[in-house]
């Protein structure tokens, strides 16, 4: 599972040692990497279903998942916090889309499948991406549009995928996404493997035809389909009423059945994702609507607080913050200290940096990548640079 | 030559230039619209692109009651801020905001204008234009045609912002007007300038067919000169001859002209006199200003951002050789984007620079 594997990184078990010793010393009776005694938690709210029968709202749990939700998440969010600033400095161009407020999404979700599931998703990619098991450094790369980028510095921020790991990516025209992730399920459906797909769309997506052109292919075909609506409450700068007769997205599959989740509780949207898992293999697709919130404008180009006020921002800080509510559920089962939580978000800070730093060391694709991937092999095209004796790519 | 690049583009000199008059197709709609000589002396405000699109936007609601502008955010003044105020002064009823949903935005638009009213849909980006292409296509442009006359929506006009931007990666950057080019029973027209912009589109809105109209975005905010105030118009269909010269015809429109003009002063300095015309309605097209230009110089180069191959220079190419092949001292150049996906990291390497375009003035004058 991805979040364990991000928690025990090497990184991570430097990190422990401390905390170990700390253990021995005053008598405390666990080892926060390890103990995988069954804790059961209620979720924050209850699930909404439509034409199915929604799952129970107590969560099975242990120490270790819980605490690795606490630094996945935080690694994510510091990651996005980090890409903001390096957008500023320019040395991200194009369009950058942050995900930080809707970690809970990408962590909820992959507690509950494996990587033989498969995610595809729109823009907002990155932590989906780190969530199916990539390396901040392929994040900070693609962002730079280095080689060293999972899509080789050639797709930027929108367009980050992962093959090994069954993430189908980032896609830029909303909606486009849903049907090709029904087809992932038909072709899954034909592999017999068990394996489910999840097509995530928001709610600004959720007003495409495609959408229910997919949703209908999927319940003709009882399609091992998962439609997740991250439902962030805005596309771009329009709140969900201004777009939809009816907001109430788990709803809009008709005869597909849906359940609504607190999208801020990692714990909920696990127990949603599980249930929608074991649906989706025996009786075809099902929506989920994830209610969500994003902190940071829509894009960079978004200062975020015209169409929404500051103090609906800093509620949902307050209220619902998806870490937050971690780390109080850590801290109130005292599975951890709040130092140990505070030298784990110190940790990713570094881990995120160290990343960055590393980025910046590789280089920018070679000029004949300009060329590469258009189709199997090149054409025969020639091009010239900016300044005409500088570059010449002539490809086979 | 008697008007500078700033006359004709306004581009990036706003603060270089301190009094700039408009192109002269403008200043002499307004000196028709206004009875007065074909000299016009009045002041008129200095405006960009986006704010040109903006007025034309609100004379075209105001003076048309049966006039709508619709779109993604168009009533909270749109992603580039070009319909700011219109839902202000003219009413959620006639300005809104549509749901994410391009096919039916075009659509929709498709059956208010065959109701008899003008319909302005806006497009966010051109790249997000392809959802509704089918709709544009098949039911828009074939609607007069397969109804005998009977039903048409020629009051539809549908903007899109297009074009490069410097960094704007796979879909914030396309430019597809060529997909348009091809279909019979639609208009294209694309402005190079502020005046441009707001003359045109007035046409656009009033003209009795349907148009897709594509807006420079590139110079939303960085092309600024003086924009008559009062309504007029600029003729569709009527490529103009922009900068006059004796040795080689180029041909472009929209953000791209004004890379050309570029080229045309370095090749000034290098002794060639480059003549260029900007097309601004791309279909149905000014085939005699061209070919009148070509028949003068016996030399063709066209310029585009869309990839070369299929992009509407082949299509002017082959009108010119046609009619002027025996006149042509050389090959018609076509200086373009290159046949690849419009690339994140290596735009200046994509995009029909000056330099490209420069290199094949020469090849083509020395030829
Ligand atoms: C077909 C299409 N139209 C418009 C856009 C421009 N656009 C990009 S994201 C977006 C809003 C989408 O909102 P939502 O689906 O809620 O996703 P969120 O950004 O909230 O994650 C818009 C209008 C696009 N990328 N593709
Ligand atoms: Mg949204």
């Amino acid at each position: 599972m991805a979040l364990s594997r991000a928690a025990s990184s090497p990184s991570r078990a430097a990190l422990l040692k401390p905390l170990a010793a700390a253990i021995s010393s005053s008598l405390f009776r666990r080892s926060i990497s390890t103990d995988t005694t069954p804790i059961t938690v209620e979720t924050s709210v209850p699930f909404t279903a439509h034409r199915c029968e929604a799952p129970s709202r107590t969560v099975e749990t242990t120490a270790e998942e819980l605490v690795g939700f606490f630094r996945t998440m935080a690694l994510m969010r510091r990651a996005e916090i980090a890409a903001d600033s390096l957008y500023k400095a320019k040395l991200i161009r194009g369009f950058c889309h942050l995900y930080d407020g809707q970690e809970a999404v990408a962590i909820g979700m992959e507690a509950a499948i494996t990587k033989k599931d498969c995610i595809i998703t729109a823009y907002r990619d990155h932590c989906i991406y780190l969530g199916r098991g990539g390396t901040l450094l392929d994040v900070f790369a693609e962002l730079m549009g280095r080689q060293a980028g999972c899509s080789k510095g050639k797709g930027g921020s929108m367009h980050f995928y992962k093959k090994d790991a069954g993430f189908y990516g980032g896609h830029g025209i909303v909606g486009a996404q849903i049907p090709l992730g029904i087809g992932l399920a038909f072709a899954q459906k034909y592999k017999k493997d068990e394996s489910v797909s999840f097509a995530l769309y928001g709610d600004g997506a959720a007003n495409q035809g495609q959408l229910f052109e997919a949703l209908n292919m999927a319940a003709l075909w009882d399609l091992p389909a998962i439609l997740v609506c991250e439902n962030n409450h805005y596309g771009m700068g329009t709140a969900e009423w201004r777009a939809a007769k009816s907001p109430a997205y788990y709803k809009r599959g008709d005869y597909v059945p849906g359940l609504k989740v607190d999208g801020m509780d990692a714990l909920a949207v696990k127990q949603a994702c599980k249930f929608a898992k074991e649906h989706a293999l025996k009786n075809g697709p099902i929506i989920l609507e994830m209610d969500t919130y994003r902190y940071h404008g829509h894009s960079m180009s978004d200062p975020g607080s015209t169409y929404r006020t500051r103090d609906e921002i800093s509620g949902v800080r307050q209220e619902r913050d998806p870490i937050e509510r971690i780390r109080k559920l850590v801290l109130s089962l005292d599975l951890a200290t709040e130092k140990e939580l505070k030298d784990i978000e110190k940790e990713v800070r570094k881990e995120v940096d160290d990343a960055i730093a590393q980025a910046k060391e590789s280089p920018m694709p070679d000029p004949s990548e300009l060329f590469t991937n258009v189709y199997v092999k090149g054409y025969g095209v020639e091009s010239f640079g900016a300044d005409r004796k500088e570059v010449r790519a002539v490809l086979p | 030559m008697a008007t500078s690049a700033a006359q004709r583009f306004g581009r990036r000199l706003a603060s270089s230039v301190p009094r700039r008059r408009f192109s002269s197709s403008a200043a002499a709609a307004a000196a028709a619209a206004t009875g007065g000589s074909a000299v016009q002396r009045t002041q008129n405000p200095s405006l960009n692109l986006c704010s040109a699109i903006n007025q034309a936007l609100h004379i075209a609601l105001d003076t048309d009651p049966r006039s709508y502008v619709f779109g993604e955010d168009v009533s909270f003044g749109g992603v580039f801020r070009c319909t700011v105020g219109l839902a202000d002064r003219f009413g959620k009823g006639r300005v809104f905001n549509t749901p994410l949903c391009e096919q039916g935005i075009v659509g929709f638009g498709i059956g208010l204008a065959a109701m008899g009213n003008r319909a302005v849909a806006e497009i966010q980006f051109a790249d997000y234009i392809f959802p509704a292409f089918d709709q544009i296509v098949n039911e828009a442009a074939k609607f007069r045609y397969r109804s005998g006359n009977q039903f048409n929506c020629g009051g539809l006009t549908i903007r899109a912002p297009y074009g490069a931007v410097g960094h704007g990666g796979h879909y914030h950057s396309q430019s597809p007007e060529a997909f348009f080019c091809h279909v019979p029973g639609i208009k294209v027209v694309i402005p190079r300038s502020p005046s441009q912009a707001k003359g045109l589109l007035l046409s656009c809105i009033r003209d009795p067919n349907p148009i897709v109209f594509f807006e420079p975005k590139w110079l939303y905010r960085l092309a600024v000169e003086e924009v008559p105030e009062h309504d007029y118009t600029l003729p569709l269909s009527e490529a103009e001859v922009i900068r006059e010269g004796t040795d080689i015809t180029m041909v472009g429109w929209g953000a791209q002209l004004s890379v050309m003009e570029e080229a045309c002063l370095d090749a000034e300095n290098d002794g060639i006199s480059c003549e260029l015309i900007d097309l601004k309605t791309l279909l149905p097209w000014d085939k005699e200003t061209v070919e009148a230009s070509v028949r003068k110089t016996g030399r063709l180069l066209i310029s585009h951002e869309a990839p070369v191959t299929g992009g509407f220079g082949a299509e002017i190419s082959a009108s010119i050789v046609e009619r002027c092949f025996l006149r042509l001292q050389a090959p018609v150049a076509r200086i373009c984007g290159l046949d690849t996906p419009f690339p994140l990291v290596f735009e200046p390497f994509y995009l029909p620079t000056k330099n490209k375009i420069l290199d094949a003035i020469k090849s083509t004058v020395n030829y």
